[in-house]
């Protein structure tokens, strides 16, 4: 294992002048395998490395990164950051951290167990990913391709204003994509499941969800337009929280972007509603010690009791607002600066399960997958439209299936409609967690 | 391609190690790319930054099992290494000690290589992008906010194969993006466009920064004051450039031939049929220059080619890779793509789009009794398997009496892939093509999208308000 943390340092200790520099240095080792009718269509395996250098001088931020993590290139990043540095516009606010003197929790991420599983068990879990499908209902008339995907992931951060840290992750995950037929009909349904290691991994829940998904299609109509309250499920509920979070980031916030700017206090959702974001929770996919900053993350609380209570920022919206980082630094690897972003959203749970839910909806639609979110919702206007699949809720019960609609509202008009909340939080990939949320008063667009 | 990344004779002991162990056919992707990268927001230059990415992708293939490694150590010893790695798959032993002998081919590129990035100042990048921010803002005082990015890359490949093949390619992409927010009484919106095409810094000469500015400003301010979109099916009118992500979407990525042999698209078995209208005839073509999908050869090393896909409405052809053409006995369509040397290659398309037909595209409007001028769509989603499609109105307004009127908000457009296509019933005569990102399988690559002026007589429209 290369020494992160000390080329790190090295890079941040070349500091002159007035001059702030951070290295932020990243490594990993990958696998994926893809299955398909019980085979190894391929099997991927790689490990790779890469510095991304930020540069302050004189209020002008310079960056650079470069795909390797040898001396020469760590030099070459850090010149080519200076240069860049001389053409931004001066800003009195763009400084690097420092130390805020919060200690990071204990979290421990990383599981050996991950790192010792040998390949050959990795190809078995997606060949019985496979095979569960296929035998899960005799309409299941392909698996289109079953997935096995794992990293284990180290980083570091230092910088000479005197952040140092080192961070390291285990994740592992499986996903199936399932065709049902019956007569001339097709019907496609997707599952997954993640985790730390392998042993954490259901692999007959992600089976069964694939086969629930795309049998409960079949024969599924394009239904008249109407009114209705939305049933969302858990992936998708993780979705609109992620689209929330862009609206809470500091940076949309400060810079007049954001539907909530300058609504701390007010009633924005429904009174049931308390939203945090936390990456101190290790059952969080997202968590994290620290931030893409290197500052302690921390929970955030963003919406009280249908109150908003506070955004998210990185350090430089935390100044430019008047406050400071809340530890939300997040960055899309080494090849990108910070910027404020959740890791770990979640809505406090309700009282009821799925099932409990549709039984006390009259007129309502179960939505069980969407299409075009970065097409169909504009998280500045708040307009939101997707693509939807889905059953029918009718007195009660789950009706018919029905496919080719829209569903649509805006985001602030969601928040307030809010009229369930699930008890069945799942802990998903990516920066939202997902539980049964009820909607009031969408448009279906159909026929 | 000027001068080689790795030399020939590495890359055929390369290649020789990788077949070791039984393998069909290897496979090496050398690739070198340098990328810079500009954002001005709120009114200052926030960040620049460039980037260095090198590196080797190796593929083993035996029968339908594809190994593969990649590293950024292009020595030979970490070459070998990964041709290892990737060999590892293909374990029952086999031919023994294969040695590859390469005949290097190259291919004259569809767009000369010009006015190289690193010749030109950082300086004048920057102030391409100040120029954007005063255009847009001195466009109309409703707009609060601006944003602007530039961005060019060089990346250069050398793709050698156990068939014999060295070959690669040198390219150059610039793309600005400049995206406004108007804030009005109703609230606030937004309005992007952007310029991108595999040129270097005389993109600005194709079109200006400020005609870029200027019609992201205008399409945020359009939409002040726009009703919500109407809810159900209505007659849609696309105007030119904006809508071809559509046949992207609706049935570009069914005509994908891994779909296609995997039996997971509504065209599988399909060559011959009337698919869509007869006025539709589509083209996907890789020869391009300068389109933002275009390309000397594709990332398996077979030169960018013109295919018609469907004609007079008839389906005439899939698109191939190569290792999918291979098996299958075939030739390759100059379809195989792939984000980088850390990516398997896969089915991709290059410059997807309809061409022109005999119809005035002010009469589609005026024979419009009531419907949807979309003037701008965004991005698209399909699901090949059942065909069903969605794809997002950035700019769009009524059409009531044969005029268009009031400005609508966004929302998405959902459709049967064959259903619209068989329910084109105008193609104008004018023609445009827009950039895009394609994201197959979580794999971004440049794409083009063209189309002219043309009517789909149903489509449902995913607004709020009652149609």
């Amino acid at each position: 294992m290369p020494d992160l943390l000390g080329l790190a340092r090295s890079i941040a200790s070349r500091a002159v002048g007035g001059e702030q520099v951070e290295a932020y240095i990243a490594s990993g080792r990958e696998t994926s395998i893809r299955v398909f009718e019980h085979e190894i269509e391929s099997l991927s395996s790689a490990e790779s490395a890469g510095l991304g250098v930020r540069v302050v001088a004189s209020g002008r931020v310079g960056f650079a990164w470069v795909a390797a993590i040898d001396e020469a290139s760590a030099a070459e990043a850090l010149a080519q950051a200076r240069d860049n540095a001389r053409f931004a516009t001066p800003d009195g606010l763009g400084g690097l951290p420092d130390p805020d003197g919060r200690q990071p929790v204990d979290l421990d991420l990383w599981r050996e167990d991950l790192v010792g599983t040998s390949t050959a068990k990795k190809v078995d879990i997606a060949l019985d990913l496979e095979k569960s499908t296929l035998a899960g209902d005799p309409r299941i008339r392909q698996v289109v391709h079953a997935n096995y995907a794992d990293a284990a992931s180290q980083s570091a951060i230092a910088s000479s204003t005197g952040i140092e840290v080192a961070n390291r992750r285990t994740s592992c995950s499986v996903s199936v994509y399932a065709i049902a037929a019956d007569g001339d009909d097709s019907q496609t349904g997707y599952g997954y499941a993640a985790g730390r290691q392998v042993d954490d991994l259901d692999v007959e829940k992600a089976a069964s969800d694939a086969v629930n998904r795309a049998t409960r299609l079949l024969g599924a109509k394009k239904p008249a337009s109407s009114r209705l309250t939305t049933v969302l499920d858990g992936r998708i509920t993780a979705m609109l929280l992620a689209l929330l979070a862009g609206t809470l980031s500091g940076e949309e916030v400060t810079k007049g972007r954001s539907l909530f700017a300058n609504r701390l206090g007010e009633q924005v959702a429904v009174a049931e509603l308390n939203l945090v974001d936390d990456p101190t929770n290790a059952l969080a996919w997202g968590a994290s010690r620290v931030d893409a900053e290197g500052l302690a993350c921390r929970r955030n609380r963003l919406i009280a009791d249908g109150k908003l209570l506070g955004y998210l920022y990185d350090t430089r919206s935390g100044r430019v607002a008047g406050t400071s980082s809340t530890g939300s630094a997040v960055r899309g690897g080494y090849r990108t600066t910070p910027r404020p972003g959740a890791r770990a959203l979640a809505i406090e749970p309700g009282e009821l399960s799925q099932e409990e839910i549709v039984g006390r909806i009259d007129h309502g639609l179960l939505v069980q997958s969407v299409s075009g979110v970065h097409s169909g919702v504009n998280a500045v206007s708040g307009d939101f439209s997707v693509g939807a699949e889905g059953v029918m809720i009718r007195s009660g019960s789950l009706a018919e299936p029905v496919r080719e609609v829209t569903v649509a509202s805006t985001i602030q008009k969601m928040l307030q409609h809010v009229s369930f909340i699930g008890s069945d939080i799942d802990w998903l990939p990516g920066s939202a967690t997902g539980l049964t949320l009820a909607i009031d008063d969408m448009s279906m667009s159909g026929s | 391609m000027s001068g080689h990344i790795v030399e020939q004779d590495v890359l055929e002991r390369v290649l020789g190690t990788a077949l070791r162990t039984g393998g069909e056919f290897a496979e090496v992707f050398v690739e070198e790319r340098t990328s810079s990268g500009i954002s001005l927001d709120d009114r200052k230059v926030e960040e620049l930054s460039s980037g260095q990415d090198r590196g080797a992708g190796i593929r083993v293939v035996v029968r339908e099992t594809t190994g593969f490694a990649h590293t950024s150590d292009l020595s030979e010893q970490g070459l070998l290494h990964a041709a290892e790695v990737a060999s590892a798959v293909a374990r029952e032993g086999g031919s023994g000690s294969r040695t590859v002998a390469l005949d290097e081919r190259r291919f004259a590129p569809p767009q000369p290589l010009v006015a190289k990035h690193h010749e030109v100042t950082k300086a004048a990048k920057v102030e391409l992008l100040e120029r954007a921010d005063d255009t847009a803002r001195s466009n109309s005082s409703a707009i609060v906010q601006v944003t602007a990015g530039y961005g060019d890359s060089r990346r250069r490949t050398q793709i050698a194969n156990s068939d014999g093949l060295l070959t690669g390619e040198e390219s150059l992409r610039t793309r600005l993006g400049v995206r406004c927010v108007a804030a009005g009484d109703g609230g606030m919106q937004t309005g992007y466009e952007t310029l991108a095409l595999t040129l270097g810094f005389e993109l600005f000469e194709r079109r200006s920064v400020e005609e870029v500015a200027e019609a992201a400003a205008r399409r945020a301010v359009s939409k002040l004051g726009a009703r919500p979109a109407p809810s159900g099916i209505l007659p849609v009118v696309l105007r030119r450039g904006s809508g071809g992500v559509l046949f992207h979407e609706a049935c570009g990525h069914g005509l994908e031939a891994d779909h296609i042999v995997k039996n997971t698209s509504v065209y599988t078995d399909r060559l011959g049929d009337l698919v869509a209208s007869p006025l539709v005839t589509l083209v996907d073509d890789g020869t391009v220059g300068p389109q933002w999908g275009c390309m000397t050869v594709d990332d398996e090393g077979h030169p960018a080619q013109r295919n018609v896909l469907i004609r007079d409405g008839i389906l005439t052809e899939y698109m191939w890779d190569y290792m999918r053409a291979r098996r299958e006995g075939r030739q390759t369509s100059g379809n195989g793509r792939r984000e980088s040397f850390r990516h398997l290659p896969m089915v991709r398309m290059t410059n997807t789009f309809l061409l022109p037909g005999q119809d005035d595209p002010d009469e589609i409007v005026a024979q419009t009794e009531r419907g949807i001028f979309v003037a701008h769509l965004g991005g698209g989603q399909v699901n090949t398997a059942t065909g069903d499609f969605t794809f997002g109105m950035t700019e769009a307004y009524l059409i009531e009496n044969g005029r268009v009127t009031e400005p609508i908000r966004d929302a998405n457009l959902i459709g049967n892939g064959p259903e619209v296509l068989s329910r084109i019933d105008a193609v104008g005569s004018d023609f445009d093509l827009a950039p895009g990102t394609c994201g197959k399988d979580g794999q971004s690559v440049p794409v083009g999208f063209g189309q002219p002026t043309l009517r789909i007589t149903g489509v449902t429209v995913g607004g709020t308000s009652l149609a």
